[in-house]
C-alpha cells in the first residue's frame, strides 16, 4: 500500500503529532486521538478532491469542519464511514485510523465500521416505518435482543436525543409524521442506539427552524460526553458555539486546525481570518 | 424560432376586424376539436364495452350470467357454451406469469439501480427495453418452436415417469400429452412478456428514491440486502404493487403468444403441463368461424375479459399514481 | 499488512469489543444471496433475449430470398411464393392507422395539456387512457368487428387500420401531454402577452417547442401498432392474393400472415413466417431506437 512507507516517524506512543500548530498547546493535557488522518487523498474520478489530509479528531470533543463550499469538508467527513465508496468513481487514499487499523484498507468491513461511526445526514431521513422500529432498526442489525430489553434501549436512545417525551406516546406512528426537527432528533437517536464510537454530522441543521436548531445544537453539547464527533457546518456562528476544535479547509486542504477559540479569534493564516471574519465563503 | 413567431403573432395583432373574427372562429372550432378528440378517448371505453355486451347478450341470456360463467363444458356442435376452461386457464396462465416474472423482474431492477457497475446500465437497460416492444408473435414463435419443445423433452417425459400415480402432485404434474405446449408453457412466455415491463417501472421508482434515504441507511451499516429489505421496498410498495398489476392486466389480456403455445383445448384439466386455453386465445382461434351463438358467447367471453383486466388496470394505474402525487 | 500495523498511530481503542465483530455472518450471507440472484436473473433475462433475437436472426436471414419481395403469398400446398402482399398490406394499414390516429391523438393531448389541465374531466380522460395503454387489444379487434365489419358483412383494410388506430391514440395522448407539459409556461404567456389566441399560442409557440416529442410518440405509436396481430385477426383478415384497392375483402398483413403460416404444417409456409417475423421485429425494434435517438438529441440541445 502506498502509505505504508510514510508513518514510520509516527511510531511513538506519545500523542500523535499533527499538521498546523499542535493543540497541545492549547490544553494542559490533550484528549487521546479517536480517528487520525495520514495523508488522506481523495479523488471523484479525475478530480482531486482532498489534498494530503493530516488531522487528528479528539476523544469525546466535537471537531467542526468549516470552509466555503467545496472546500471538501462534506468529502473528508464521508471518507471516516466510507459511504461515499457507494459511488465506484469516487475513491480514497492514505490513512484513517480508528480503533488500530487503517478504515481505508480494502479488507475493511464497511458495514461494520459504520455501525461503529453513525451519520447523520443534511435533511431528515425516517425510514419508511413507525417511530420505534427507526430506532430499534440498528440494533436489530448486529443484535439479537428480546422485547424487553428492546424497549429499554429505544427508549434510552430516545432520552439522549431529547425526543422520548414528545414521542413516547406515539412510538407505533410513522416517523415520516413527525416535525423537521423531531424527524432530525429522531435520526440522531437511531445513530446513538447503536451505539456507535465516533458521530458524523454532515450539516444536521441546514433544513431546520432556528428553534429546532437550538435543540439539536443542544443536543449535540451532551452527546459529546460519550461520542466523538465531527460536525459539518456551514454556519461559523454554530461551530463557534458548539466545538471544541475547528478544522479550516480551502480548495480540498486543511489550512489551520487547532482549539475553536484560537481558529476564531487569533488565527494564524490570513485565509482562516479572511473566511472567519466573513470576508470571503 | 421565437423570433419568427414574434413576428407572427405581432402580424396577427394588426390584421382588421373581419380577419380578426376569422381567428376568434378559428380559435373556438379549434378549442372544440381538441375537446372532441379527447372525448373519442371516452368513446372507445364506452364503444368497447357497448359492443361485447350488446354481442354477448344472446349468450348470458341463454345460459345465466352465473350459468356461462360457471359451464365447464364448450361444445360447438351441442351448442353448450361455458366459461369456466378459459377463465380458470386465462387466471393460471396470468399466475404462473406473475410468480416466475415478478421475482425476476424485482433482481433486474435492484441489479440495475444498486448492483450494476456503471458501464453495464445502460446496455442492460436498454436492452429489457427493447425486448418489451419485441411483438408477442415473435414471442409465441420461440415459444413453439423452441420452448415447447424443451418442456416436452426435459420437464414433462422425466416428470411423468416420476409423478404417475402420485396423489395430488401426479394429478397436477402428469401430462397426458407431452407436446411441450400447455398452461405452463403459456405462463412462462407470459413471465417473459411481462418481465420488461415490470422491471423497468419498478426501475424507474427505485431510482426516483432520494438518494439521501439509500445514503443513511448504508451510513447506519445496513448491507445492500438490508437497504433493499427495510427501505427501499417499504417506500415503493405501493406503486411496486401497482406495477405488478399492470403487468398482470397484460398477461391477462395478452393474445398471440399464448395462442401458439396453450395448446387450444377446450376442456380444463388437471394439470398444469396438460394443454388448455384462455379467454384472448379462444376469442382468435375460434371467432371467423364462429356460429351465431358461438359468436355471442365469444363476445361474453370478451365481457368477463373485460371486466377482470380493466379492474386489474384500473386499481394498478390508481396504486401508481397515488406514488406520483407524493 | 504487518508493517502498517507497527507504524499504527496510537488511537483510543474501543471501549468494549476492541476486535471487530459486531457484524454476524447470517447478515453477509442474506447479502451475498440477494446479489447473486439479482445478477442471476439479469444474467437470464438478457440471455433470453439473447436467445430469441438470435434465433429470429438465424431463422430470418436463413429464409429471406428476392422472392420474398417480389411474389405473393402462396396458397396452401404451393411451392415457393414470398410475402410481397403482406408486406406491402402491412406498410398501408399501419400508415393508414398512424394517419387517423396522428390528428386525434395530438389535438386530444393538446386538450388535457393546454385547455383542461386541471379539470375533472380531464383527469377522467387521462385516467382512461393510461388504462387504455395496457388494454387488451383482442377486446378492440371485437369492437371494431361490432361496428366495421358485421354491419358491412365483409372484413375491410378500412376496419384493420381503425383497430390499429384505437391502439396508437392512447400512446401518442400520452406523450403529446406529456411533451406538451414540460414547455416552461413562459413561453405561452409570452405569446399571450403579445395579444395571440390559445389556438394561436398553441399551434405557434407549445406544438413548436415540443415537436421533437411529439414526433418520438408517433414513432413509438408505429413502432407500437406495427407488430399486432390480434385486432387485425378479425378486421382486416387476411388473404394470399393482392388485395382490392379499395381494401374491401380481406387485407393481407405480416402478422396474420406470420400466426397462420407458422401454425401451419407446410415447410415453406414455415420459412416464410420466420422470414417476416424478421422483417417485422427489425423494423420494430428500429423505430424503436430510432425513438430513442430522437428524444436524446432533443435533451442534448
Amino acid at each position: 500500500m502506498i502509505t505504508a512507507i510514510e508513518p514510520t516517524q509516527v511510531r511513538t506512543p506519545a500523542p500523535v503529532p499533527t499538521s498546523g500548530p499542535a493543540p497541545v498547546a492549547a490544553a494542559a493535557k490533550p484528549e487521546p486521538v479517536r480517528i487520525a488522518c495520514r495523508n488522506v487523498d481523495f479523488y471523484y474520478g479525475d478530480f482531486h478532491g482532498l489534498k494530503s489530509i493530516n488531522l487528528d479528531f479528539r476523544d469525546r470533543q466535537v471537531t467542526a469542519l468549516i470552509g466555503p463550499s467545496g472546500c471538501g469538508k462534506s468529502t473528508l467527513l464521508r471518507t471516516f464511514n466510507r459511504i461515499y465508496s457507494l459511488y465506484p468513481e469516487q475513491r480514497a487514499t492514505g490513512e484513517i485510523i480508528l480503533d488500530g487499523r487503517n478504515i481505508l484498507a480494502a479488507s475493511t468491513d464497511v458495514n461494520e465500521l459504520r455501525s461503529r461511526v453513525g451519520m447523520v445526514f443534511q435533511k431528515p431521513t425516517p425510514f419508511p416505518m413507525s417511530i420505534y422500529d427507526n430506532v430499534a432498526f440498528g440494533i436489530r442489525l448486529n443484535q439479537r435482543i428480546g422485547r424487553a430489553e428492546m424497549d429499554v434501549r429505544v427508549e434510552e436512545a430516545l432520552r439522549k436525543a431529547a425526543l422520548w417525551t414528545e414521542v413516547k406516546d406515539k412510538l407505533r406512528q410513522s416517523g415520516m409524521g413527525l416535525s423537521g426537527g423531531q424527524q432530525q432528533r429522531l435520526c440522531i437517536a437511531r445513530t446513538i442506539a447503536q451505539k456507535p464510537e465516533v458521530i458524523l454530522l454532515d450539516e444536521p441543521t441546514s433544513a431546520l427552524d432556528p428553534i429546532s436548531t437550538g435543540k439539536v445544537e443542544e443536543l449535540i453539547d451532551q452527546l459529546k460526553s460519550e461520542f466523538t464527533i465531527v460536525i459539518v457546518t456551514h454556519n461559523m456562528q454554530q461551530a463557534a458555539r458548539i466545538s471544541q476544535y475547528t478544522a479550516f479547509m480551502y480548495l480540498g486542504e486543511v489550512i489551520e486546525f487547532g482549539p475553536t477559540n484560537q481558529i476564531f479569534m487569533t488565527p494564524t493564516k490570513k485565509q482562516t481570518h479572511d473566511y472567519v471574519t466573513g470576508r470571503f465563503g | 424560432m421565437s423570433a419568427a413567431v414574434t413576428e407572427q403573432v405581432m402580424h396577427l395583432s394588426d390584421t382588421a376586424p373581419a380577419a380578426r373574427r376569422s381567428h376568434a372562429v378559428f380559435d373556438r372550432s379549434f378549442r372544440v376539436l381538441c375537446m372532441l378528440s379527447a372525448a373519442t378517448v371516452l368513446l372507445v371505453l364506452i364503444g368497447i364495452l357497448g359492443s361485447i355486451v350488446y354481442g354477448g347478450w344472446p349468450a348470458f341470456r341463454e345460459f345465466g350470467f352465473w350459468g356461462f360463467l360457471t359451464g365447464s363444458r364448450w361444445n360447438v356442435a351441442q351448442e353448450v357454451f361455458g366459461a369456466w376452461p378459459a377463465v380458470a386457464g386465462t387466471l393460471l396462465c396470468a399466475l404462473i406469469a406473475l410468480v416466475i416474472g415478478v421475482p425476476i423482474s424485482l433482481g433486474i431492477a435492484i441489479f440495475l439501480t444498486q448492483l450494476s457497475p456503471k458501464w453495464l446500465k445502460g446496455p442492460i437497460a436498454t436492452a429489457v427495453e427493447l425486448l418489451a416492444a419485441v411483438p408477442s408473435i415473435i414471442f409465441g414463435m420461440w415459444g413453439l418452436f423452441v420452448f415447447a419443445p424443451l418442456v416436452s423433452q426435459y420437464m414433462q417425459v422425466p416428470l411423468n415417469s416420476v409423478v404417475e400415480g402420485v396423489p395430488i402432485v401426479g394429478t397436477i404434474l402428469y401430462s397426458a400429452v407431452p407436446s411441450g405446449t400447455g398452461i405452463f408453457t403459456a405462463g412462462v412466455i407470459l413471465a417473459l412478456m411481462i418481465i420488461p415491463f415490470i422491471a423497468s417501472i419498478t426501475r424507474d421508482m427505485l431510482d426516483q428514491i432520494p438518494s439521501i434515504l439509500r445514503e443513511s441507511a448504508y451510513g447506519m451499516g445496513c448491507t445492500t440486502w438490508e437497504v433493499v429489505r427495510h427501505v427501499l421496498v417499504p417506500q415503493t410498495a405501493v406503486a411496486l404493487v401497482g406495477a405488478v398489476m399492470l403487468g398482470l392486466g397484460r398477461a391477462l389480456g395478452e393474445t398471440m403468444a399464448v395462442t401458439f403455445v396453450v395448446g387450444n383445448a377446450n376442456r380444463l384439466s388437471a394439470s398444469l403441463l396438460d394443454p388448455g386455453s384462455t379467454i384472448a386465445s379462444r376469442i382468435a382461434n375460434e371467432y371467423n368461424e364462429a356460429g351465431d351463438l358461438q359468436l355471442s358467447a365469444l363476445m361474453a367471453l370478451g365481457c368477463i375479459l373485460f371486466i377482470v383486466t380493466f379492474s386489474v388496470l384500473i386499481v394498478a394505474r390508481l396504486l401508481v399514481a397515488r406514488i406520483g402525487k407524493q | 499488512m504487518t508493517t502498517a500495523n507497527t507504524a499504527m498511530p496510537e488511537t483510543v481503542l474501543a471501549p468494549e469489543e476492541a476486535h471487530w465483530g459486531r457484524v454476524r455472518a447470517s447478515r453477509r450471507i442474506a447479502d451475498r444471496s440477494l446479489k447473486l440472484i439479482c445478477t442471476a436473473f439479469t444474467v437470464l433475462g438478457v440471455f433470453v433475449l439473447g436467445w430469441i433475437l438470435l434465433m429470429l436472426l438465424f431463422e430470418g436471414i436463413t429464409a429471406l430470398s428476392p422472392a420474398i419481395f417480389t411474389q405473393v403469398t402462396p396458397g396452401p400446398g404451393t411451392a415457393g411464393g414470398g410475402l410481397a402482399n403482406a408486406i406491402v398490406g402491412s406498410i398501408l394499414l399501419t400508415f393508414l392507422g398512424i394517419a387517423i390516429a396522428t390528428p386525434i391523438g395530438i389535438l386530444a393531448g393538446t386538450y388535457l395539456a393546454e385547455y383542461a389541465r386541471t379539470s375533472k374531466l380531464a383527469a377522467l380522460i387521462r385516467f382512461i387512457n393510461d388504462v387504455l395503454l395496457s388494454a387488451p387489444s383482442i377486446l378492440i379487434g371485437l369492437f371494431v368487428y361490432t361496428f366495421a365489419v358485421a354491419p358491412l358483412g365483409s372484413y375491410s383494410g378500412w376496419a384493420g387500420s381503425i383497430a390499429l388506430a384505437i391502439i396508437a391514440v392512447p400512446v401518442i395522448v400520452r406523450t403529446t401531454e406529456d411533451m406538451l407539459r414540460l414547455v416552461p409556461s413562459g413561453l405561452r404567456e409570452a405569446a399571450a402577452a403579445l395579444g395571440a389566441p390559445t389556438s394561436r399560442v398553441v399551434t405557434l409557440v407549445t406544438w413548436r417547442a415540443a415537436k421533437a416529442g411529439i414526433v418520438t410518440g408517433l414513432v413509438l405509436a408505429t413502432a407500437r401498432i406495427a407488430g399486432e396481430t390480434a385486432p387485425l385477426l378479425f378486421t382486416a383478415f387476411n388473404n394470399n392474393f393482392w388485395f382490392n384497392t379499395n381494401l374491401m375483402g380481406g387485407v393481407s398483413n405480416l402478422p396474420v400472415t406470420i400466426y397462420q403460416f407458422a401454425l401451419s404444417p407446410y415447410g415453406n409456409w414455415q420459412q416464410l413466417a420466420w422470414a417476416g417475423a424478421f422483417l417485422i421485429t427489425i423494423t420494430i425494434l428500429g423505430l424503436s431506437i430510432l425513438a430513442r435517438y430522437v428524444i436524446n438529441k432533443d435533451n442534448a440541445r
